[in-house]
């Protein structure tokens, strides 16, 4: 069946969506990054859209879903890089992703995520 | 209101995978009409939330896409046709949040905001025809 491939990069899971995703894609998407997060204890996940020249309902509501469920298993998501004519589109749809942060490209996400991390905001953590 | 066809074909929208052609088709038929990135992935938008309601709601159909131009105007319109349950009442299904199959209910309203034109008509028991054109 096909996957998109989740790597882990230090305590990160990262997601690069390269392909036209049919509905059944995206839902196992959702499943198998939830069951990542709690096998690699990540504390965070990045996805990547720069590729994706379309989101309608069905992908804004898994980008949703992974945040919140991301959210609830103490990992935090941030999903990058969306093209300017998607947010235009995705606005104008009514659907305003609330609930996931985002960052204009992998590197500022990867910030976001390390800040995210960070005791300062109440997240400390042990290093093992 | 006859509008002169360039081109037109039908495409089946019976399962998922044909959800995905047919925004495949569109952005190519929008990107012949000359129709800026913006429009493009509007219309692209519009249609994939279309056809998924065709697919899920209608129990698949088919849509049949017509390149238009109207005293130069050029346009894509999109008509998807199933012979479903139909829509109840489609003021309702209009309604951002009105939601049957459990989606975020915003497929057909938000649809309807990325168009120019969008009509829809639907017995219920009889199937189910939405109209959408995006003009340039």
């Amino acid at each position: 069946m096909e996957r998109i491939p989740i790597l882990k990069m230090g305590e990160f899971l990262l997601v690069t969506i390269q392909v036209d995703m049919h509905d059944r894609l995206a839902l196992t998407l959702q499943d198998d990054l939830t069951t990542m997060i709690v096998k690699s204890r990540a504390h965070g996940v990045l996805i990547d859209i720069s590729a994706l020249e379309v989101v309608d309902s069905f992908i804004g509501r898994m980008l949703g879903n992974i945040a919140s469920m991301s959210r609830v298993l103490d990992a935090a998501t941030v999903v990058v890089g969306m093209q300017p004519a998607v947010a235009i589109t995705l606005v104008e749809l009514g659907l305003s992703l609330t609930g996931v942060r985002t960052a204009l490209n992998v590197e500022k996400g990867m910030d976001l995520l390390r800040g995210s991390l960070a005791p300062a905001n109440g997240h400390a953590r042990h290093q093992n | 209101m006859a509008m002169p066809v360039i081109k037109t074909e039908r495409r089946p929208v019976r399962s998922g995978d044909d959800v995905v052609r047919v925004r495949q088709v569109v952005r190519l038929w929008a990107v012949d009409l000359g129709f800026g990135l913006v429009e493009q992935t509007k219309i692209v938008t519009a249609s994939s939330e279309i056809a998924r309601n065709t697919l899920e709601h209608g129990g698949g159909g088919e849509v049949t896409l017509d390149a238009l131009s109207d005293n130069g105007r050029r346009g894509l319109r999109l008509i998807f046709e199933d012979k479903g349950p139909g829509i109840e009442n489609v003021d309702q299904a209009l309604k951002d949040g009105f939601t049957t199959g459990g989606g975020l209910g915003l497929g057909l309203g938000g649809a309807r905001r990325l168009s120019s034109e969008f009509s829809s008509d639907s017995r219920p028991g009889e199937g189910t025809r939405i109209t959408l054109t995006r003009w340039r």
